[in-house]
């Protein structure tokens, strides 16, 4: 059988299919042999050779910005970093204990968590195919850890389903399923179906029904140890005497289980950005802006208020002003790339289109809310065994999520306590951060009633349209806004070049920021070597 | 009498909880959310305006600023606050399919004749349904 011509393994084939033709013919091939499609990422953008002496002005110092700086340096450029916060990362962001945090109205919160313990206001967590933010982590000795997306013990909450009690995920999921099933299975044993399905089909689907909803013999979903497997016992497996397991008889009912919340929680989890693996990095988030940030060291000026960017035939020039000092100054480059949030871009004297000034101001933010509660045990550990992942809630609070780090540990630990969002978070934000702590114990109390203000110790908020840097979380776009302005947005504006997660497909996600960030400066070395 | 069959008329068309699924793309939690539903003026600036626009009215500034609304006139017109409201500005979102015509109504009448303001004459949903657009399709 062996003729002597062995065909090349798929890594060969690629391997040789990159030597050749370069990582966009790999990936390309890869997408034709049913590999990823699933990252715009084709590796660092590798610029080289700009002209001497030819200068970049980059202004903040979010991942976006130190990201453009950190290439643009490499390929030659002299690039200077203007910050509008004193420190770099931007949404990229952790408070700690001993951080002081002041929002938009003048409300100013002391963070009193304890060593270690952080709140993540932005970013939180890292879809594994997320490839760029996961490349320059590793090759900036950012270090990852997993973040424990999904968690079948934690509870589903809905004020109106359950009686108003908190349920476990998998319970109520295995119930959903199972419901379905049988319906689905009495459909076809009703002869319901027969118009539409072959008889062939019909049979491998009443098996697939009997397999996946667990049902009985008589296409039942009912209280038996088939059931329980999925959804948990009355008396689950064990040792010697009373080792034999006993099913749990109550089962959720049909008109519980159709609530939205139970399949929109497993909804959740099929969402390609919401797939496991997911990370987070060691020690906060901001380990990955600080990581960014000793690669640019001494190009960033911090506390740098920009009001004007102008440009002509020459440069561009930035007026800016020193929050601390007071003092303006003219900053002068050749090239500039912006990472300014559209929101406080838009309020600038910008010498950009017409065109340009409209693409900035046709995109408005969200506002979520997140509110992170130091508790003085793990008692979502300890009594109710769930380790990391949610729980969600039909409260404004919407989840509360579990620390993923240091479990099993004795001492305090920082749950995040409401990721809210559109109506809840507006509700949520108009508080004060006091008013914000109280609400989340009380409906975090819904779902961990015998602890949750026992154990409280202190908490933090972060309302994101209150954020002064960013005047809001994310930027959002709809159907009409892409098509009339999206080109414009990313297309450079003579020598202005804008980048971040508002530029990208990618909203919302640091990868959209570092994929807009490495399209722009790829354009803005080719402008400047045409130039 | 008329602004009481009005109420009733919105609230039998909007539910009193609010049920928001996480939107399509971006960092959002799961599950939906059931919020309760403001319906006077100042039940909707508390729970939905002064997010940004803060309790006092005054807004804020940082990198950027959220104007003041009170003593503000260009609040004498309606019509440039209903453009506003439902259509959004800037970091501002549009409210259009958020809030209806009637909540958006009240929330501005209540801006008008509060926080310094004085500019008596009430908007009304038909007021709002004359400027307000549809909302765009695919969020995000």
């Amino acid at each position: 059988m062996d003729s002597g011509v062995r065909a090349p393994t798929r890594r060969q084939l690629l391997s040789a299919i990159a030597k050749v033709g370069g990582t966009a013919a790999l990936y390309q091939a890869m997408t034709t042999l049913g590999h990823a499609a699933e990252t715009q990422f084709h590796g660092p953008p590798n610029l080289s050779g700009a002209r001497p002496g030819a200068s970049v002005i980059v202004l903040g110092a979010g991942l976006a910005g130190l990201l453009a700086a950190y290439e643009l340096r490499k390929a030659g450029y002299k690039v200077q970093v203007l910050e509008f916060q004193n420190r770099a990362g931007g949404r990229n962001w952790s408070l700690r204990g001993g951080d002081t945090y002041t929002e938009l109205g003048g409300a100013t919160q002391k963070v009193a968590f304890s060593p270690g313990n952080y709140l993540n206001p932005g970013p939180w967590r890292i879809p594994h195919h997320h490839r760029t933010l996961l490349h320059y982590c590793k090759a900036f000795g950012v270090a990852l850890e997993p973040f424990i997306q999904f968690n079948h013990s934690g509870w589903i909450h809905s004020s109106q389903a359950f009686g108003g009690k908190p349920v476990r995920f998998n319970a109520a999921a295995a119930d959903f399923e199972g419901n379905i099933a049988e319906l689905l299975a009495k459909s076809v044993n009703a002869k319901a179906l027969d118009d539409t399905v072959t008889a062939e089909d019909r049979d491998k689907l009443l098996e697939a029904m009997k397999g996946w909803g667990l049902l009985d013999n008589n296409y039942k979903y009912s209280p038996s140890l088939k059931a329980s497997s999925h959804r948990g016992y009355e008396r689950p497996p064990g040792g010697g005497v009373d080792g034999a397991p006993i099913a749990s008889k109550d089962l959720y009912s049909l008109h519980d289980v159709l609530d939205p919340q139970v399949w929109t929680s497993m909804g959740f989890f099929m969402n390609h950005e919401m797939q496991t693996t997911m990370f987070q990095p060691v020690g906060g988030m901001d380990m990955i802006g600080k990581g960014f940030a000793r690669q640019v060291e001494g190009l960033i000026t911090y506390n740098a208020k920009v009001g004007k960017i102008a440009q002509d035939d020459k440069g561009v020039t930035v007026s800016w002003t020193d929050a601390v000092t007071g003092k303006a100054t003219d900053s002068k480059a050749d090239w500039c790339v912006c990472t300014i949030p559209l929101g406080v871009l838009g309020q600038m004297d910008l010498q950009v289109t017409d065109e340009m000034m409209a693409a900035i101001k046709a995109v408005p933010y969200s506002g979520q809310v997140k509110i992170g509660l130091e508790m003085k045990r793990r008692f979502w550990e300890e009594d109710d065994y769930i380790y990391g992942g949610h729980s969600f809630t039909d409260q404004e609070i919407a989840l509360i999520s579990y620390p993923n780090n240091n479990m099993f540990k004795d001492g305090p630990a920082v749950l995040l306590g409401a990721f809210a969002r559109e109506l809840g978070a507006y509700r949520l934000a108009g508080m004060t951060p006091e008013q914000r702590i109280e609400v989340a114990l009380a409906q975090g109390s819904v779902i961990h009633p015998e602890s949750y203000r026992k154990e409280f110790a202190s908490g933090a908020s972060v309302a994101w349209s209150r954020v002064p840097w960013s005047l809001g979380c994310c930027a959002r776009w709809n159907e009409d806004t892409r098509k009339q302005h999206y080109q414009t947005l990313v297309g450079m504006d003579r020598r202005i070049v804008l980048a971040g997660e508002h530029a990208s497909y990618v909203g919302c996600w640091m990868e959209g920021a570092l994929l807009s960030s490495i399209d722009a400066i790829t354009r803005l070395h080719k402008r400047a070597l045409e130039a | 009498m008329r602004k009481l069959i009005l109420a009733a008329a919105a609230l039998a068309a909007f539910p009193a909880m609010a049920q928001t699924p996480a939107s399509g793309g971006g960092d959002t939690g799961g599950g939906i959310v059931r919020a309760a539903k403001p319906v006077t003026g100042e039940q909707v600036y508390v729970q939905v305006c002064q997010a940004c626009h803060m309790a006092d009215a005054k807004g804020g500034a940082g990198a950027g600023t959220i104007p003041a609304l009170a003593s503000n006139p260009r609040l004498a017109g309606a019509a440039y606050p209903i453009m506003i409201v439902t259509g959004g500005k800037g970091a501002m979102p549009g409210f259009v399919g958020t809030l209806s015509n009637a909540q958006m109504a009240e929330a501005i009448t209540y801006v008008r004749t509060h926080f310094g303001n004085a500019y008596a004459k009430p908007v009304t949903e038909a007021d709002v349904a004359k400027i307000a657009k549809p909302p765009a399709a695919g969020g995000h």
